[in-house]
C-alpha cells in the first residue's frame, strides 16, 4: 500500500480515531520540572537512573499489594488488630516499601460503610496501591461524594441499605486511607492467597465491594 | 469532644476544606504533630501543629439538603482551626 494513500483522519481497524500526536508546547510547570531535574543531575545530587528507578518503583505498585494486606487481615485476627491500630507499620511488617506514608485502615462492618476521597486535591495511598484511577481525581467524584455518596455509590453499582451508616473520609492533610472491606460470607473457607483475588481496588476505596474473581 | 471549625477565609495554602468551615463536629481521634502546611507550602520554617480527625454529620454540613442526615464525613483538621463548641 503506497504511503500517499495513508489518510491521517482515518479510523483504526477497530473503528476508533487514532490518538493525536502530542505536539503541544510544554507548560510552565513542565519546563520547571525539567529544569530542576536537569540541574540536580548536573550538580551531581541525583542521577537520571535514580529518577527512572523511582518512576518504575511507583509504576510497580498496584492494588494487588493492598489486596494482600486485606486478605492477611481477613485471615489473621492479630494482624487485623495491628492493621487497624497502625496500617502503615502493619503494611511495612508485611514487607511493603511504602516510604514515609502515614496510613489509616478503616473497617467496614454490618452497620458502617466507608469511602475515601480527597476533596482538596488527589491524596491517595499511592505508596501501597499505586496511582489512583482517573475518576478519583475528577472534580465530579471529589465534590459529589461528600454531598450525595449514596447516589454516587449507586452509579458504581453499589447499593448501601439505609440502616447502614456511610462515613466519607476526606484525606485533607497528612494521613492516607485504605478501607478494610467486610469479608464475604462465602469466602470463609478460602486460603489467604485465594482471598486476595476477591479484593478489588474499588473495594479498598469504598466505592466497590469484594467480588468473586472471574 | 465537640469542636467548631473556624469560619475564617485567609489567603494561602489552607488544608481546611471550605465546606467544613464554621461547622461543628466531634473529635474522632488525635493523630499527632505535623508540620503546619500553611507555612510549609511557602518554605517557611513550619511549626508543629496537632492534627485531629473530626466527624461531622451530613445534617450539620448540608442542613435540609443532606442526602441522609445521619451519614457522616470525617476529615483531618489542624487544631489551630478548631475551638470548643
Amino acid at each position: 500500500m503506497p504511503h500517499d494513500n495513508h489518510d491521517h483522519g482515518a479510523l483504526s481497524p477497530s473503528g476508533h480515531p487514532y490518538r493525536k500526536d502530542d505536539d503541544n508546547e510544554l507548560n510552565y510547570w513542565q519546563i520547571m520540572e525539567i529544569a530542576v531535574r536537569e540541574l540536580l543531575i548536573e550538580k551531581g545530587h541525583i542521577t537520571a537512573a535514580q529518577v527512572h528507578n523511582q518512576i518504575n518503583a511507583m509504576d510497580a505498585r498496584s492494588p494487588a499489594n493492598g489486596a494482600k494486606v486485606v486478605a492477611h487481615a481477613w485471615s489473621d485476627p492479630e494482624f487485623k488488630s495491628a492493621l487497624l491500630a497502625d496500617a502503615g507499620q502493619a503494611s511495612r511488617d508485611m514487607g511493603f516499601d511504602i516510604g514515609p506514608m502515614h496510613l489509616i485502615a478503616i473497617e467496614n462492618t454490618e452497620s458502617v460503610h466507608n469511602i475515601v476521597v480527597c476533596t482538596l486535591c488527589s491524596c491517595y495511598p499511592r505508596n501501597l496501591l499505586g496511582l489512583p484511577p482517573d475518576w478519583y481525581k475528577s472534580r465530579a467524584y471529589r465534590s459529589r461524594i461528600v454531598i450525595e455518596p449514596r447516589k454516587v455509590l449507586s452509579e458504581f453499582g453499589v447499593e448501601i441499605p439505609q440502616d447502614v451508616q456511610i462515613r466519607v473520609h476526606d484525606s485533607t492533610a497528612d494521613m492516607r486511607y485504605i478501607i478494610l472491606p467486610a469479608q464475604p460470607a462465602q469466602t470463609m473457607s478460602l486460603s489467604e492467597d485465594e482471598l486476595a483475588y476477591w479484593v478489588t481496588r474499588d473495594s479498598m476505596i469504598g466505592v466497590g465491594l469484594p467480588q468473586a474473581p472471574k | 469532644m465537640k469542636v467548631r471549625v473556624h469560619n475564617h477565609w485567609p489567603p494561602g495554602h489552607i488544608r481546611t476544606p471550605s465546606y467544613l468551615r464554621g461547622k461543628i463536629g466531634e473529635i474522632e481521634r488525635e493523630i499527632g504533630l505535623f508540620n503546619n502546611p500553611e507555612q510549609n507550602a511557602y518554605r517557611l520554617l513550619p511549626q508543629k501543629r496537632h492534627l485531629v480527625r473530626v466527624r461531622f454529620t451530613m445534617e450539620e454540613i448540608w442542613g435540609d439538603a443532606a442526602e441522609t442526615p445521619d451519614d457522616v464525613i470525617e476529615a483531618e483538621i489542624y487544631a489551630h482551626w478548631l475551638e470548643p463548641a
